[in-house]
């Protein structure tokens, strides 16, 4: 324990902006509590969790498990009650402030006055950026997702998936280096689902940005992740971590091998295990 | 299998054409409503025809002739809607429009005070709802007074406006113009606060992400989401505004302006004057509204928001 606790020291003296150049999300001990009318739910309890450069990494659980919370307290949406996290080696709240990472929300959120150029363009005048750096990361990120042609259209002449794909364009833009999903896909249906699972793979190959992603999908978890976190609810927490050795050039068609199957059945005998105590 | 032709032709019943669309519904109820003032009006004047009659000593009067009467007395209870309609051409059209019996000029007078209230109104309400959606003391301290404001009779508190205002030395347009924006003020604040404060969770958050401003998030998100809100707002605020600028016109003994107009009407037992003063003041009030339709449809279409 202590050499763990300086080994942590010195990596934050090490580097001021970044920590271990590999480390991007160090979790260690982290509790959350929301204290509400009919006494305190634990959300997050106990959470240990690192997260390396490059990695795909999902958070999978049954509703109330506290994936989405745990993602939100990355993201600074929440703060723990307890313990200790890292983003990028400084806290996620300085992260933040750094625009270290883009953030997908379940819905594409995109602002319905704004054509889509218009919402991709939001964080970039947000941060301030020149007209011409605008146009450039524009162009650059709408041509990433496939959407080169719709820049002025208006969201609600859009599909489902090519806003939520829109919205995607609108968290790389910003360029970070993590990229933070929640359930981006959750809302489509699955033939959509799976022609954006596989275009995010190519994404994030061409990119090689650390992803986080909360689903409750066991095949598009195993699909896409090098690494698979199981959590359990009441009180959330981590039931069992899964080092995917899928290679990372995949296909769809690897849903069908052995490899897949084995990982998919280890991360289903662990939701039934974690949810096993309840009935 | 005989042949039946898949289209029915269309007109089997004549008045099937007239009830579909808009324009049979809405000639039907304007019909309804001028039948019912005509009934009205036989009905609330006949007493005093009856006094008529029984002066002059005219007894066995045909009914007919009575109802004819009661339609075309100087000052009845009722006026008829073609008095009315007379009363408006002749004070419309066929006056100058600086002459003191113009409609036109009172109403331009009305509508001048009108404006201006809605105006100052729209922009305090605007800016009260900004405080009062970023701050929590505004929120508490203000709101509780900004409600109870709207349960003072207006009657009660505009001669006091009129009166204190004049007494530091404001007169004219403003004092009116005042009255106006105290009742117009008010549902551009809580349609405004409502609007402002109407942003999905989720589009609030994506702007923490950004590490965006307070600023950056009115301007980018929270005042884009308001304007649908604004508008709705901003007719109700117009409509009340007018009729602020009319009761502003009552208790002050204004010459002129609608509120004026009824004034003197009521003072002289001008029943046809007043009831013109009244439709110009609704005919006012509707293409005020409409005008405000008007400028919400182009700009939510301006903005993407409306197909």
């Amino acid at each position: 324990m202590n050499a763990l606790a300086s080994a942590k020291d010195t990596e934050m003296v090490e580097t001021t902006t970044s920590a271990s150049p590999n480390r991007v999300i160090d979790i260690e001990n982290l509790s959350l509590t929301f204290e509400t009318n009919d006494g305190p739910v634990h959300a997050l309890s106990d959470i240990d969790l690192k997260i390396e450069e490059g990695d795909f990494v999902s958070f999978i659980g049954p509703s109330g498990c506290g994936k989405t919370t745990l993602l939100r307290v990355i993201a600074d949406l929440e703060k723990p009650t307890a313990g200790h996290i890292s983003v990028n080696g400084v806290s996620p709240e300085e992260a933040r402030l750094n625009r270290a990472y883009g953030y997908v929300f379940q819905a594409a959120a995109l602002y319905p006055w704004r054509t889509i150029a218009k919402n991709v363009a939001l964080p970039l005048e947000i941060m301030g950026l020149s007209a011409a750096e605008q146009r450039d990361r524009i162009a650059r990120n709408m041509e990433l997702v496939n959407l080169t042609g719709f820049e002025k259209k208006y969201p609600w002449q859009l599909s489902g998936g090519m806003q939520q794909r829109a919205s995607i364009a609108r968290a790389l833009a910003v360029e970070p280096d993590l990229l933070l999903m929640d359930e981006p896909f959750g809302a489509l249906d699955e033939i959509v689902r799976d022609h954006l699972n596989e275009q995010l793979l190519q994404l994030w190959a061409k990119t090689n940005k650390t992803v986080v992603f909360v689903t409750h999908s066991i095949p598009e978890a195993v699909f896409l992740s090098t690494k698979i976190v199981v959590l359990c609810p009441r009180p959330g927490r981590i039931y069992d971590v899964i080092e995917s050795d899928l290679p990372r050039d995949r296909s769809l068609d690897i849903r069908e091998t052995p490899e897949f199957l084995k990982i998919a059945h280890r991360v289903r005998e662990g939701l039934k295990a974690g949810h096993s105590y309840e009935d | 299998m005989t042949d039946v032709p898949l289209t029915q032709p269309r007109s089997t019943n004549p008045f099937s054409g007239l009830m579909s669309g808009t324009v049979g519904p809405v000639t039907v109820v304007v019909l309804a409503i001028i039948a019912i003032w005509y009934i009205a009006a036989v009905a609330l004047n006949t007493p005093f025809q009856k006094d008529i009659y029984e002066r002059a000593g005219q007894s066995d009067v045909a009914v007919s002739q009575m109802v004819t009467d009661t339609l075309f007395q100087e000052r009845p209870v009722l006026p008829a809607p073609h008095q009315v309609i007379v009363e408006i051409w002749e004070t419309t059209v066929e006056k100058k429009i600086t002459s003191k019996r113009s409609l036109v000029y009172h109403t331009g007078i009305t509508l001048s005070s009108t404006l201006m209230g809605f105006l100052i109104g729209t922009t305090l309400g605007i800016l009260l709802a900004i405080g009062i959606v970023h701050s929590r003391v505004l929120d508490k301290s203000l709101m509780p007074w900004i409600i109870s404001s709207q349960t003072i009779p207006i009657l009660a508190i505009a001669p006091m406006i009129i009166v204190v205002l004049n007494a530091v030395g404001i007169s004219g347009l403003l004092p009116k113009a005042m009255i106006s924006t105290y009742l117009s003020f008010f549902p551009v604040t809580v349609g405004m606060v409502k609007g402002l404060r109407s942003p999905e969770v989720m589009h609030m958050d994506l702007m923490h992400t950004y590490s965006a401003t307070r600023l950056q998030a009115f301007w980018k998100l929270r005042l884009p989401y308001a304007v649908p809100y604004l508008f709705t707002s901003m007719k109700i605020g117009m409509a009340a505004s007018l009729v602020g600028a009319i009761v502003g016109e009552l208790p002050t003994g204004a010459v002129a302006g609608l509120g004026a107009r009824l004034l003197a009407g009521s003072y002289y037992g001008q029943t046809v004057q007043i009831w013109s003063a009244l439709l110009m003041a609704a005919f006012l009030a509707g293409s005020l509204v409409a005008l405000i339709g008007v400028l919400e449809k182009l700009t939510l279409k301006r903005m993407g928001m409306a197909q």
